[in-house]
């Protein structure tokens, strides 16, 4: 009783003083890399290569790593959430629009805040929310009527929130924000309800916007006459995965979705920009410098909405600032991430809607006649599952869709505000007639569709050659993301519900673990008191290990 | 097979499937077990004239019916059908209509095809008379069960195959199961490292793990990196049917009755 008292008497001393908990400022988040123990960005930091320093769990004590705490979401459906740790704190959203402030060491909650959405929200895949940002001492979410939020980290009381999208219009967010500076920066989903996309940046303190930029080009601006006539009104081109900054340039980029309606390129005529590009952007203005586009007047669904990984890389003798792209049309692309230069693309699944790239990266297009499957199918080569870029084995790593097709049923849709705007449908192949077929996310234990529909591959990319190091092979495809360490250990998990651990060099399986539930998002690693720890969430869990202390 | 090797081979198999069908099917003619597009298309200019007044242009405007996708209050056969055609249902707003053979063949194919004047019109027996054959000379109890009753378990039980699968599904399976099997179904061969062999019908499988009924009827679960040989056949165990269309047309009657317990 006497040690309690005494702990109670020092609390009280440390409430009347200047205690400062989780201050992070801008220069903390530039040094993200310096700080390996915490992981302070949906991507781990603005270089997004969601590549640890830590080195504490090796190849030769992996196979000792012991379930540390879990902690289970009340809500149901795929949770594709990311955490955020700082200073021993993990903030974490679950659906629809919950945040979570937890003891990254124990799985216990410190305050739970709840957002209630517009009972119009509209997003086409689930109410997925992929995690928050913070800066100073203040949490963002984006919600999926297409607020900002702001909350306070230490109480979870909200301090601002603003109207980022029309939820009328069906605009959303589902993506965690990412701060640079004293701006908070955020994309809109509703790339199958006809919006017209765009990023903004809100000053931390107030909410107020800064600077918006239209992923579709308004009239008089360049880029305008990629549409004909009122098209551009309702293109589509959502941002609904966090985007990458180069302090050094100052430029920001961001990965842009599907134009709309998806499937029937014959009604919007023209490249439809800037749809499945990705933008440079002036962080401060928001002034576009850069674009590339992967693929003009896509008929296929395939946004471009892959998180844009940074490094700088030998490049034919030469030291090289570049940006290594898989794109959820089957490419594998290498851009110099200064000019938006085109250096090297390739196929990393089998592709048959292009028969290849020009000079320049634009796809020739070789589509299929009616009725006659596409590859890669709907969901694509990849999709937005976060990969990872290793700068001691110089491998880009991520998940992949092989032998899954798609056969397209394009039809004229009208648009009408708020409702969905998709141009037809379309049919997964399969083996036989009518048998299951791959969807999003895992609805089942029972995998009955197969790798007869597709399976899933981790491919270690080489980008100097575009040529695979190694392959990983799954039975059921995957959308996880990846995560690798200074210890050369690679982390992903998968669909089946394993979260596996591999020798990133090699690709070797080192150790795994059955957790059951399917894994739709990215592990991520981070230090409590000297230990590392590595969270994952699987089905409905978020699970923590660790090695035996 | 290299496992991208068998895929890109399944593909083929996918997208030749209309061409392979009439082949697959050796020996039967498809006419004797569908009906033909000019009775489909005989059945629309019926239906127009004297159907859609009532049941309406989508076939749901009775209630309880819905014609298109094959929902009745009593009809289960092709026979049936033409029976409430041309005889009408005392005691309610069903009246009987005087049609030439054609016609009525027409009306019937109309409502088989969904609707769909491009659609396929698969001919339905007679559930009673499909039990008997099912139970006896097409020999499908000695694989499948029906809610429990039956033979092994090697084969799905098929207690609620009426909800689904369709009568064309249903049709493919029983002329040429190799261009119909689910994959999920296909049998497997494995080879323990102590040199024991293992057959069965495969229930679930992942990465490094497959479940499986075996052919002594138990469950089983492998682990693939204990197995020395491990092999996941396309050909199934069922043979295509030597029945005649009639008959097949009555098991794919019963089979459609099966929905599960009442």
């Amino acid at each position: 009783m006497k040690t309690l008292r005494a702990v109670l008497l020092v609390g009280v001393f440390a409430l009347g003083s200047d205690h400062l908990a989780a201050q992070v400022t801008y220069e903390r988040i530039l040094g993200a890399a310096t700080e390996p123990e915490n992981w302070l960005t949906y991507n781990g930091g603005y270089s997004s290569q969601r590549y640890s320093a830590l080195d504490e769990i090796t190849p030769g004590n992996v196979d000792d790593l012991e379930l540390e705490w879990m902690l289970p979401n009340q809500v149901f459906g795929a949770w594709q959430s990311n955490p955020i740790v700082i200073d021993g704190i993990m903030y974490i959203t679950q659906r629809p629009n919950d945040v979570m402030a937890v003891d990254a060491a124990t799985g216990r909650v410190f305050w739970l805040y709840r957002h209630t959405n517009a009972e119009n929200a509209r997003v086409c895949c689930g109410a997925n929310n992929r995690g928050v940002a913070i800066h100073g001492d203040r949490v963002f979410m984006g919600t999926l009527d297409a607020h900002l939020i702001a909350l306070d980290a230490i109480t979870g009381r909200a301090l601002w929130k603003v109207e980022v999208g029309d939820v009328n219009r069906a605009y959303s967010i589902t993506m965690a924000p990412l701060v640079i500076k004293d701006r908070v920066i955020v994309g809109v989903g509703g790339g199958e309800y006809g919006i017209r996309g765009f990023v903004a940046a809100y000053d931390v303190e107030t909410g107020a916007e800064v600077w918006r930029f239209y992923t579709i080009p308004g009239p008089g601006e360049p880029g305008h006459d990629s549409w004909e006539g009122d098209d551009w009104e309702h293109g589509g081109a959502p941002v609904w995965v966090t985007g990458s900054y180069d302090p050094e340039l100052n430029l920001t980029y961001w990965g842009v979705g599907n134009p709309g309606p998806d499937w029937n390129a014959a009604q919007r005529p023209g490249d439809n920009l800037y749809s499945d590009a990705v933008v440079a952007l002036n962080a401060d203005t928001g002034e576009l410098v850069w674009h590339f586009q992967f693929t003009p007047n896509d008929g296929y669904d395939y946004d471009s909405v892959q998180v844009p990984v940074l490094a700088d890389i030998d490049w034919n003798g030469a030291r090289r600032r570049v940006m290594m792209w898989a794109n959820r049309n089957g490419y594998f692309y290498v851009l110099d991430r200064a000019t938006g230069e085109f250096l090297s693309g390739s196929p990393f699944v089998r592709v048959n809607w292009s028969s290849g790239l020009d000079a320049n990266g634009r796809p020739i297009p070789t589509p299929q006649p009616a009725g006659m499957p596409t590859y890669p199918g709907n969901q694509g080569g990849t999709n937005w599952y976060p990969p990872s870029f290793s700068p001691r084995t110089g491998l880009f790593y991520f998940s992949a869709w092989e032998d899954y097709a798609t056969t397209y049923r394009p039809e004229e849709s009208e648009y009408i505000p708020g409702r969905a705007f998709l141009g037809g449908g379309f049919d997964v192949l399969t083996p036989v007639p009518g048998a299951p077929t791959v969807g999003i996310g895992r609805t089942s234990q029972i995998n009955n569709w197969t790798d007869a529909v597709g399976h899933g591959s981790l491919i270690a990319m080489d980008p100097r050659t575009s040529q695979p190091r190694w392959k990983f092979e799954q039975f059921d495809v995957s959308d996880s993301g990846m995560l690798t360490t200074a210890s050369d250990l690679l982390f992903t998990g998968g669909r089946e519900g394993y979260l596996h651990a591999l020798d990133a060099r090699t690709g070797e399986e080192l150790w795994k673990a059955s957790l059951g539930g399917q894994i739709v998002m990215a592990p991520v690693t981070y230090e409590v008191n000297g230990r590392q720890y590595i969270a994952v969430i699987s089905g409905n869990s978020l699970v923590t290990f660790g090695l035996p202390e | 097979m290299h496992p991208l090797l068998r895929t890109f081979l399944l593909r083929l198999c996918a997208v030749t499937l209309p061409l392979a069908l009439p082949a697959g099917a050796a020996g039967q003619n498809m006419a004797d077990h569908q009906y033909s597009t000019a009775d489909i298309e005989a059945g629309a200019r019926v239906y127009v004239a004297d159907c859609a007044l009532c049941h309406g242009a989508n076939g749901d405007g009775v209630d309880g019916v819905n014609l298109r996708i094959g929902r009745f209050r009593t009809v289960r056969s092709d026979d049936d059908l033409r029976r409430v055609v041309t005889t009408g249902i005392g005691g309610s707003r069903m009246p009987s209509f005087d049609l030439g053979t054609g016609e009525l063949d027409g009306i019937v194919a109309y409502i088989r095809a969904g609707f769909d004047p491009s659609g396929v019109a698969v001919k339905v027996g007679d559930p009673a008379r499909g039990q008997a054959i099912f139970e006896s000379e097409g020999r499908c109890v000695g694989c499948h069960r029906v809610n429990g009753v039956g033979g092994r378990r090697l084969a799905p039980d098929l207690g609620e195959i009426g909800v689904t699968r369709t009568a064309a599904a249903l049709q493919r399976t029983i002329l040429d199961p190799s261009t119909a099997l689910l994959p999920i179904n296909r049998p497997i061969r494995a080879v323990t490292r102590n040199g024991e062999t293992v057959r069965g019908r495969r229930l679930n499988e992942d990465t490094y793990t497959v479940q499986l009924i075996d052919a002594e009827g138990g469950l089983r679960s492998l682990v693939k990196a204990e197995l020395a040989e491990y092999e996941v056949s396309l050909t199934p165990t069922m043979r295509p049917t030597t029945l005649s269309a009639d008959q097949v047309a009555d098991v794919i009657g019963y089979l459609l009755s099966l929905r599960g317990l009442p």
